[in-house]
């Protein structure tokens, strides 16, 4: 698959930004499905502007079975022909370009705007709207099926839980559901944006509040890119506190997570432990660094705060008994049969469609795919030690719970191991600026699935672009997929099973 | 009329709000709670009553006027029903036609006022209702022609005084089959786990609550005290057929009955505790099931 078209990159090892290829768009459209088809993923696509008129589309080809990245740009004008009708993973990626940067998708069978803002190019707009207009999110042409028996059902953006706003628009027939259409950007903020010219002080916090429940994740990665530009070397200590930091964070939200699946099914006790023990998860990332979301804990460098052998012992010792009342609550839950009858069946989504869709993270292992960025693209301590990936078969609410069940054993056994022989040593070097046009793509596995984040920098060496693809960004689609004739009653739970995040897709 | 009948209305109405607050507190303690106060449901209420309304500019008279009409349905249908071997306030041949009826009344006017909502989670939960609760009539009528069989009486209070130790010993079985039948249909009606999750706040997935979102202050409170009363006029006739102590001593009569009530929402929720609720299209398989056992239960009767 090897094209001399194509630069070859690793997680976290910067190119320069002028060895990236410049390919024409026919070529550039080729290259993708090619290499889509034959198993690799799109971990990224986006615009820069170049010069006034033109925008170049990069585009980050993700090959997990080799753990490389493939790195190709093309440059486009007014408008291009859509990859989406051949390559349905770059169907959100397309909306994002089109809605950033007023190039039109010919052929895009989906063209609608994803966050609801303006274009960044004054004066284009793929809808033709124009500057002074005021756009609202949701505010859109839905998908709409005509005929007597059929009637749509309108969610959102207000809910009836504390969550975070979106639209979603259900065409009915009965309690069946034909199609879901999601639409979201009530939390757009322009973060990426906001990231051009830095990295200054404010860049790490907009990292780690880029989605709450994701600081460690979003941070780490950002982190990964910033050490890897300015070729600085992390101490081993600090790698592995932040792996500590990374599976807590995903402890916390799995056990979350199972908790309020089990909730929504109207099964009490595994919903109310759970509930509990997702803060007792929290309280030990607060016990590395003093927050319960482990804001102010990775820094690019390393890690600000260092755990000494007392902490340590209080670490393991606490985890331990945490892990024993989960496994209680949790085998409560595939031990009643009501629970799990409910959970089959429901939401299934076919591999096919996961592989079409280029889903990441959970819901992608649910259904037999071995995608896991600590296995496939390891950074950091995951090179030395890894972490089994853990999948399911069926590809329905079960298998995404079970899966969550499975990592939560595995991530409990690696934070033991890692703390049992946590190297000695410095946690944190200097680093500094970054160097002019260079380019980094730093993957990380995050909760909920592949974090990617893509730094460019200018002639100065500060950012020119900033790219973050959070993972919902990938799996909303899978989510709106695993509808399609199912129960409506069913959404509430098949949503909790993805559970998403609004502000991370947002930005 | 009689006092002693007036009493046992008097105590459903008092007493009515009390099970929800059971029914919370058993869920609690198996949720490793401490849970709301008993009497949190008359807290509610009494708020409820004191805050104003809020009406929709689609909706009409009807959306007004459901909540009241749907109260005063089952303040009716309480009436009827007995404490035990304490006679019901009225009662007449052919009263447990009027008692299953009335309660279809509240349960129409709650679906019409939801429809005048024109909301289309209003709709769908009203869809559901009905659909459920067509399923879970026959179950509810059969059974009470089983109880008229054995008892040989049309009246609700005749059939429940007449229900004696020496009719479970004649004819244990019947009566078993029976009460599996109208617990189911206590469960459905109430809109209780396995059926409906009344804890929920997720409108795609409601049933009953969803019908009723758009009511708010006074109206809500009606509501909500209606519920309760249900659920207490359902248990009291459970109790009725599962607990034959009929001394003649009205205060010990009295307070097995009770008692056998507040063992009722114990059991519900303990139920709510131990099971997930059930697809919604599995609903009517359970539906069906308890009208099985009522139809099993009145061929058994009428060999």
């Amino acid at each position: 698959m090897e094209s001399k078209r194509l630069l070859r990159a690793y997680n976290s090892c910067p190119v320069g930004l002028r060895d990236i290829p410049l390919v024409s768009i026919s070529e550039f459209r080729e290259t993708l499905i090619r290499n889509v088809a034959q198993g690799a993923r799109l971990a990224a696509l986006f615009g820069r502007p170049h010069e006034p008129n033109t925008l170049r589309v990069l585009a980050v080809l993700a090959r997990g079975s080799e753990g490389t990245l493939f790195i190709v740009e093309t440059e486009v004008s007014d408008c291009y022909p859509a990859l989406t009708v051949d390559c349905p993973q770059a169907h959100w990626f397309e909306r994002e370009v089109a809605e950033q940067w007023g190039v039109r998708p010919e052929g895009h069978p989906w063209l609608k705007p994803i966050r609801f803002h303006h274009s960044y190019r004054l004066g284009r707009d793929a809808w033709a709207r124009a500057a002074t207009e005021v756009i609202q999110p949701s505010m859109t042409d839905f998908f709409q099926m005509a005929g007597e028996e059929v009637h749509e059902v309108a969610v959102g953006p207000v809910h009836a839980g504390i969550i975070e706003p979106g639209h979603f628009r259900f065409q009915c027939h009965g309690e069946n559901v034909y199609h879901l259409e999601i639409s979201l950007g009530y939390q757009h903020r322009g973060v990426e944006r906001a990231m051009i010219g830095g990295p200054n002080h404010r860049s790490a916090h907009y990292m780690e509040t880029l989605a709450g429940d994701t600081s460690i994740g979003h941070m780490t990665a950002y982190c990964q890119a910033m050490e890897a530009l300015t070729g600085y070397t992390v101490p081993g200590r600090a790698h592995v506190l932040r792996a500590v930091a990374l599976e807590l964070e995903r402890l916390a939200n799995h056990t979350g997570d199972i908790g309020a699946l089990a909730g929504d099914v109207g099964y009490l006790p595994t919903a109310a432990h759970c509930g509990r023990l997702r803060g007792d998860f929290l309280n030990l990332t607060a016990l590395l660094c003093g927050n319960r979301f482990g804001r102010g804990f990775v820094r690019p460098g390393g890690v600000v705060f260092d755990l000494d052998t007392n902490q340590a012992g209080i670490l393991l010792d606490r985890i331990g008994r945490i892990y024993q009342n989960v496994t209680t609550a949790v085998d409560l839950l595939w031990k009643t049969p009501s629970v799990v009858a409910r959970f089959e069946k429901t939401g299934r989504l076919p591999r096919e469609t996961c592989e079409e869709l280029g889903l990441v993270g959970p819901a992608a292992r649910a259904c037999g795919i071995e995608r896991d960025v600590r296995y496939e693209f390891p950074s950091g301590t995951y090179t030395l030690s890894h972490i089994p990936v853990a999948t399911g078969e069926t590809g329905d609410v079960f298998a995404r719970a079970y899966v969550r069940w499975l990592e939560i054993q595995r991530s409990v056994a690696f934070i033991q191991e890692q703390l049992e022989m946590l190297p000695c040593g410095p946690i944190r070097v200097g680093t500094g600026d970054l160097p002019p046009e260079r380019l980094v793509v730093s993957l990380v596995e995050g909760w909920r699935g592949e974090i990617c984040h893509v730094a460019l920098t200018d002639a100065q060496g500060h950012f020119a672009h900033y790219k973050v693809v959070d993972p919902s960004f990938h799996n909303w689609m899978g989510l709106a997929m695993a509808l399609r004739d199912q129960q409506i009653s069913d959404f509430p739970l098949c949503n909790k099973s993805f559970n998403l995040s609004y502000c991370g897709h947002d930005l | 009329m009689n006092t002693a009948g007036s009493v046992s209305w008097f105590l459903a109405l008092l007493l009515a709000p009390l099970l929800l607050g059971i029914i919370n507190r058993t869920k609690a303690f198996f949720a490793g709670r401490q849970g709301a106060p008993l009497v949190q449901a008359y807290f509610d209420c009494w708020k409820l009553l004191q805050k104003g309304a809020v009406y929709s500019r689609t909706t009409t008279w009807v959306f007004v006027s459901g909540p009241v009409a749907g109260l005063a349905a089952v303040l009716a249908a309480a009436a009827l029903v007995p404490l035990g071997g304490i006679g019901a306030p009225v009662s007449f041949a052919g009263d447990l036609i009027l008692f299953a009826y009335l309660l279809g009344l509240m349960r129409f006017l709650t679906v019409l006022a939801a429809l005048d909502t024109g909301s289309s989670f209003e709709g769908m939960g009203a869809s559901r209702e009905v659909w459920f609760s067509a399923l879970a009539e026959p179950a509810l009528l059969l059974g009470l022609a089983v109880l008229a069989r054995e008892t040989k009486s049309l009246s609700l209070s005749g059939m429940i005084f007449a229900l004696t130790g020496e009719v479970w010993t004649r004819s244990g079985i019947i009566l078993l089959l029976l009460a599996v039948a109208l617990f189911i249909v206590l469960l459905a009606e109430n809109a209780r786990i396995p059926v409906d999750d009344p804890n929920t706040h997720l409108e795609l997935t409601m049933i009953h609550e969803v019908m009723v979102l758009d009511h708010s202050g006074p109206d809500f409170g009606f509501i909500l005290y209606g519920a309760a009363l249900k659920l207490w006029v359902l248990s009291a006739l459970l109790v009725g057929v599962v607990v034959p102590v009929r001394t003649g001593n009205p205060w010990l009569d009295g307070a097995a009955v009770l008692a056998g009530i507040m063992a009722v929402a114990v059991l519900v929720g303990i139920v709510e505790s131990c099971m997930a609720r059930l697809r919604l299209f599995r609903v009517p398989q359970l539906l069906v099931g308890a009208g099985a056992f009522s139809t099993l239960a009145l061929i058994l009767a009428l060999r």
